[in-house]
């Protein structure tokens, strides 16, 4: 039997640290030809970036340790070859692409000179280099090609920087591509556009390619087979199709039932008065229009949904509704006064009733706080609200409330997962009763699985409590599931406001269209389909 | 560019002037540079020619404006000690200073830099170990203890080296050794903790996955990145040596501009101790300027 392009067998990673060893892959085998693409899922922790990092031989050691296996490339073992010899494999043979591009390119290098390098390091001349590397930039389409090499990082878009790595990947026809989570960061539209061009480039070269996600629509839109990671264990693999079609193990069953975008839609009730009623809102940043004229209303338990890619203005409108940044125009009417111009002295007392959830509760919770300091901070600061003495019971409620267990009061956030950590910035911001909670990209950085149940836990919440919310958000079948009004922005403007069914089911404006089209399915046909309509528009 | 160093300039300015008003009065409440100056024995008819002879009779607020009068024109008064203008006598001075400074900070640049990076490398490892222990025993040594046991054993004991003065390269030798520990502890403990970060940051692990060799991984992708803090601390250990090391200047008596400072303080030598200020101060804020450009110049993202 001839050998495959990449096989991993029986490979275990262990990472010795303070406080164990940590056996982060355990006993994984799977295999990988030319011209097939293999997809990893897996959520965080799951080890799904470990065999790659070992495949790349990134994996520091120590702490990190080879515990049994090994990985083939055309048959021979990479952890038998000298190092010399294993520098080499890395950018010839294999090659790697990021998540996050803004960070994994040199911030002090102009991109040309990270291509040419990566062609000089493998013996190409310096003419040579300068050539292809421009070669290289056309085929990936980058924007004057020419000016692209000569500069920085920072100064391209978040999907360039992820062509500059492709090309880069690409300079020296590597038979394997790695692609760990490469679209992640990215907008939806650029997503589509950077993994339509990945398929065209293996197309073109007949390279493997390996890619690590945690979604399953890039899996359904990429992929011929999958393999399923959970807790450094391999638990199933197969035929994308099949995976999805038939999934054995519960672990599988459970992340495809957890994908958003399948359940009901809702049906706003339309009688009621709003509580919130924004009209013209503007904000400029130096000479930039960052938000054009924004107006919206929301009645008590409602949850209006913003959504738009980058640069929409979508995060500058929470801000400016929160008052964290000033408002240039219009107005926003909250219990008949206007949130823009409100005194200081009415501002504080409006902070009760308008909370906020961030995106990364790893960031938006003080590290050195406990729990319970957390929490009670707001009556702090809000007195009337709560005797002292009821503190404890009342953490204790919210903690039961968001499904953590009152036991947890002492404990500081680094001893909580993320999705633990974003309950308790939920619990944080319902200790101040608020009828309104702005939550910006609440559940992005959060698991699938435990997206869906902080979106459960704030579906309660609505119903329980009547709190209104403004939805924050890029994933559009999230949205779907959650929200009832939608408003799709785009670079500062409202391009479409509607009930989510509406928008969903009979998108008016094409921006709205082409959102809906990239937006992944996880469903393997229903993705080819879209995919095949969305190329036939296109041509 | 250009208008960034109009404001700095502007800042500085001020910074001058507020320097200038502190020193002129509180040098003149260290003491009567008359009685000094003059035999003890010295008549009161003889010390108010004195002072009338050097305006130190005119009220205070009337000499510094004097004073201020003639620095703006460039005069910055003569020397009482040495009858020679003071400024002359300081440019003299600083000359020696800053070559001190100048070969001291090369040569720390330099190693620190090479041995840092080294121990950021293999963390933990035999080499990282030893250069932390050498660089914070460096860092906290008291130079002055320093000078005097490498005056015991190099010049004394063993006789290789003079032990103070100029005159010949040997001179500068121990002046230099002694003034390079400090700043070398200092530094190489900034380097190393910028080079881990900079080590672990995703962009080495881009290179790495190019198949990037290790010295270019070191000394290409991470140290550019890692130098922004590691100048930071150069340029500030650099101004202290151009202050002149007032230590290390008077045991090796090394004539620079911190011994002259000393000296004329100790002699009530205004103009001259007022001119060494302002020419250190000039120097140090042409430093800086030149340390926000190296900033401008090694990260592309910062643009003035």
């Amino acid at each position: 039997m001839a050998d495959h392009l990449l096989e991993v067998r029986n490979l275990s990673v262990d990472f010795h640290t303070a406080t164990g060893t940590v056996h982060a892959v355990r006993n994984i085998s799977y295999h990988l030809d030319r011209g097939e693409t293999l997809a990893i899922l897996g959520e965080s922790g799951s080890g799904k970036s470990v065999s790659s990092s070992a495949i790349m031989n990134l994996i520091d050691m120590p702490p990190g340790k080879i515990a049994s296996g090994e990985i083939l490339l055309d048959g021979k073992d990479l952890f038998k070859m000298s190092s010399e010899a294993r520098r080499e494999v890395n950018g010839r043979r294999i090659a790697m692409i990021f998540q996050d591009p803004l960070s994994h390119l040199n911030p002090v290098y102009t991109v040309g000179w990270q291509m040419r390098e990566a062609l000089k390091t493998h013996g190409k001349g310096n003419s040579e280099a300068q050539a292809e590397a421009l070669r290289l930039f056309k085929r990936v389409a980058l924007p004057e090609p020419e000016k692209a090499l000569d500069k920085y990082p920072h100064e391209f878009s978040g999907g360039q920087r992820q062509r500059v790595m492709i090309a880069m990947a690409l300079a020296l026809k590597p038979d394997l591509l790695i692609a760990d989570e490469p679209t992640t960061a990215l907008d939806v539209t650029v997503q589509a556009e950077v993994l339509l061009l990945l398929k065209e480039l293996q197309r073109e070269t007949g390279m493997g390619v390996l890619i690590i996600t945690h979604d399953l629509g890039v899996v359904s839109e990429v992929a011929d087979r999958v393999v399923v990671m959970e807790k450094g264990q391999l638990v199933e693999s197969g035929t994308v199709r099949d995976v999805y079609r038939n999934p054995q193990h519960a672990y599988t069953k459970k992340l495809i039932a957890a994908a958003p975008g399948k359940g009901d839609m809702h049906e706003p009730a339309t009688s009621g008065e709003p509580i919130l009623s924004v009209k013209n809102a503007k904000k400029f940043y130096g000479g930039f229009e960052a938000l054009k004229g924004v107006s919206f209303d929301l009645k008590a338990g409602e949850t209006v949904a913003v959504v738009g890619e980058s640069g929409s203005g979508k995060s500058t409108l929470a801000r400016i509704l929160l008052r964290l940044e000033e408002a240039d125009g219009g107005t926003a009417e909250w219990k008949g006064k206007d949130l823009f111009t409100m005194s200081p002295g009415d501002l504080f007392k409006l902070r009760r009733d308008l909370q906020m959830v961030f995106q990364d509760p790893t960031q938006s919770l003080n590290p050195r706080m406990t729990v319970y300091q957390l929490i009670s901070e707001a009556w702090v600061i809000h007195p009337e609200i709560l005797p002292k003495a009821k503190w404890r019971v009342r953490a204790a409620e919210l903690l039961d409330q968001v499904g953590l267990s009152p036991e947890h009061m002492g404990r500081y956030p680094h001893q909580f997962s993320g999705g633990q950590r974003q309950r308790i910035a939920i619990a944080r911001a319902l200790a101040l009763e608020p009828k309104l909670i702005v939550c910006d990209e609440a559940v992005s950085a959060l698991d699938v699985s435990v997206q869906a149940q902080v979106i459960k836990l704030l579906d309660k919440l609505r119903k329980e409590m009547g709190i209104a919310f403004i939805f924050i958000a890029h994933d559009l079948p999230l949205v779907r599931d959650f929200a009832d009004y939608v408003m799709v922005m785009q670079k500062g403007e409202v391009v479409e406001f509607g009930t989510v069914t509406q928008v969903f089911d009979n998108p008016q404006k094409p921006y709205t269209q082409a959102l809906l089209a990239a937006s992944l399915d996880p469903d393997p046909d229903v993705q080819a389909a879209n995919r095949n309509a969305r190329l036939a528009t296109a041509s | 560019m250009l208008s960034f160093i109009r404001k700095r300039a502007f800042a500085s300015l001020i910074s001058l002037i507020g320097l200038l008003v502190m020193v002129f009065f509180l040098s003149r409440l260290t003491g009567d540079p008359a009685s000094l100056f003059l035999p003890v024995e010295a008549s009161a008819e003889m010390k108010a020619e004195f002072r009338a002879l050097h305006g130190l009779d005119q009220p205070l607020l009337v000499q510094f404006g004097q004073y201020v009068g003639n620095v703006v024109t460039g005069d910055l008064g003569e020397s009482l000690r040495k009858a020679r203008p003071a400024l002359d006598v300081v440019l003299e001075a600083f000359t020696w200073t800053l070559w001190l400074a100048v070969i001291t900070m090369t040569l720390v640049t330099v190693c620190a830099i090479v041995v840092g990076s080294l121990a950021a490398f293999r963390t933990g490892g035999f080499f990282d170990r030893f250069s932390s222990m050498v660089s914070l025993i460096g860092a906290s040594v008291p130079d002055f203890w320093l000078a005097i046991v490498a005056i015991v054993v190099f010049a004394i004991q063993l006789s290789w080296l003079p032990t103070s003065g100029t005159g010949s390269l040997s001179h500068w030798i121990l002046p230099i050794c002694v003034l390079f520990v400090r700043p070398f502890g200092i530094i190489v403990q900034v380097v190393r903790g910028s080079m881990i970060s900079a080590l672990s940051s995703a962009y080495v692990k881009t290179a790495r996955a190019k198949g990037v060799k290790s010295g270019p991984i070191i000394f290409v992708h991470a140290l550019r990145n890692a130098m922004l803090p590691v100048i930071t601390v150069i340029g500030d250990q650099a101004a202290s040596l151009l202050n002149g090391a007032v230590v290390i200047e008077t045991i090796f008596g090394f004539p620079g501009v911190g011994k002259l400072m000393i000296d004329s303080i100790l002699q009530r030598d205004f103009n001259v101790v007022l001119a060494a200020i302002l020419v250190t101060a000039f120097a140090i804020f042409l430093m800086n300027l030149v340390i926000d450009m190296a900033y401008a110049l090694l990260d592309p993202r910062i643009r003035y």
